[in-house]
């Protein structure tokens, strides 16, 4: 009763998975381009990209349901079909920050440059690096690698918490780029949720490949 | 009430052939255990060995412990008396052709001894009704033979008959193997019924069937208990690797 056809089916969701991996991967990395060079027509791509993401989370979402239904999937298959339903959103997700940095950024436009005491380009290296490293432990089924991504989020976070820290003390000590700075700060913020989605993403690939739960630091195999 | 069946050491053959290696497994009272492997793993010789049927093969051989509580069945009890307490429905409904729904179930309790119309009344009448059953058949069940209902009630009929003579164990063999699957669900309701009042293994090749009644489930390969455990355990994260080899259809 080997059930070729069906993991065959398997290995065609993981693909697809992948190939949304890379739209919101892409969508991120444009984000911070246009953040970088200030430059809208990529502001708009990273806008423009966002129904065709919406589009393959619905597709995937519809076959993860269609193997559940007529397959019946059971343990390290059932786990994995779970992983990638919920993979899936945090990959939707991450391209919703990308449009919200895509706005923040155009929003920034039409004001006057400022040099603000922040480096958003070190932490969106390193919650995109968080991104390929979770993708990487999903295509390698490599739970060690996710480990490493649990381990990064917290690296993130304090980042994140300098960087208010820094834009805080800016918009006292210049009132007149105080919209700058809190675009700038809602920037970091979605880069810090773009960490956080990367750790969703690790914890399901835990989740997947040795069916323990470890959300929530919860470091006890179910 | 059910009784656990605990096993230790137990081996059996069939001529020269070693078909069943040291099994241990507590079978835990009041609670449906599903058994599962491919074909010719050894479920099936295991069940059998727990109410002394496998020992009916001239060539077969047991040794090694089955209790049913504190019961030794292979030292403390003639297999008869052991059958009575351990009760079995196999894969083919086989009701007696010739004889009524009512004396198919009444057959065990004549054999045992039961003579009194009234009583036997009471006991087929309350087994059909445990078999889920009874409004099918109220109104032929005297008449109509055992095998001219459907091959759904015919099972029902069968267990009927194993609970007439009040078993605490009842072992199921592919109970519902060639059922449409309305009868399926009905046999398998039943069993989350008898749960209460009786101890209940099953073999299956289903496997979603034994996720769906049985609260423990053993996966037999080459004659060996390979892994035990919760079925929420074996279904979603099985310790081994070959439970989740066969379970996920990778082999098998």
């Amino acid at each position: 009763m080997t059930r070729t056809r069906f993991h065959q089916n398997l290995d065609d969701l993981k693909e697809k998975l992948l190939v949304m991996a890379g739209m919101a991967e892409q969508a991120i990395q444009r984000a911070m381009e246009a953040y970088r060079v200030g430059d809208l027509s990529i502001c708009d791509l990273v806008v423009r990209s966002e129904p065709a993401i919406n589009r393959m989370e619905r597709d995937i979402d519809q076959r993860a349901l269609d193997l559940l239904a007529m397959e019946q999937p059971m343990a390290i298959d059932l786990r994995f079909i779970l992983a990638v339903i919920k993979i899936n959103a945090d990959l939707e997700r991450v391209g919703d920050q990308a449009v919200n940095i895509a706005e923040r950024v155009r929003d920034m436009h039409n004001l006057p440059p400022v040099e603000l005491p922040v480096d958003i380009p070190r932490l969106a290296t390193m919650a995109a690096t968080m991104v390929r490293h979770a993708l990487q432990a999903f295509i390698d089924a490599d739970p060690a690698m996710a480990e490493k991504v649990l381990l990064m989020d917290d690296e993130v976070d304090e980042m994140n918490r300098a960087v208010y820290g820094a834009l805080a003390r800016s918009i006292e000590t210049m009132p007149q780029h105080s919209q700058s700075a809190l675009n700038v700060l809602l920037i970091a913020r979605n880069l810090e949720r773009v960490g956080d989605h990367a750790t969703n993403i690790a914890e399901d690939v835990i989740f997947w490949v040795r069916g323990a739960d470890v959300r929530h630091h919860l470091h006890t195999a179910s | 009430m059910g009784a656990g069946i605990e096993v230790k050491d137990l081996n059996a053959w069939y001529g020269s052939t070693h078909t069943m290696h040291d099994i241990h497994l507590t079978v835990p009272a009041n609670r449906a255990t599903a058994l599962i492997g491919p074909s010719g793993c050894g479920k099936s010789t295991f069940v059998r060995c727990l109410n002394r049927m496998h020992e009916t093969n001239p060539i077969a051989r047991v040794t090694g412990l089955v209790k049913l509580g504190d019961l030794d069945i292979y030292n403390d009890a003639a297999p008869v008396a052991i059958r009575r307490r351990i009760g079995m429905v196999f894969q083919r409904a086989n009701p007696f052709p010739t004889m009524s729904i009512y004396d198919n179930v009444a057959s065990g309790l004549r054999l045992g001894g039961f003579v009194r119309r009234k009583q036997i009344d009471e006991i087929v009448e309350r087994s059909l009704r445990r078999a889920a059953l009874w409004d099918e058949v109220k109104d032929v069940w005297k008449r109509k033979s055992g095998a001219s209902i459907s091959g759904g009630q015919q099972q029902r009929l069968c267990i009927a008959r194993a609970l007439a003579i009040d078993p605490e164990v009842l072992l199921m063999d592919e109970p519902a193997s060639a059922l449409d699957p309305i009868s399926t669900s009905k046999i398998e309701d039943l069993i989350f019924e008898l749960k209460a009042d009786y101890t209940i293994v099953i073999v299956t090749h289903n496997m979603q069937q034994a996720a769906r009644v049985a609260e423990m489930t053993g996966f037999f390969l080459n004659g060996y208990l390979v892994e035990f455990d919760a079925t929420t355990k074996i279904f979603t994260n099985p310790a081994d690797k070959r439970t989740e080899d066969y379970i996920t259809g990778r082999f098998g």
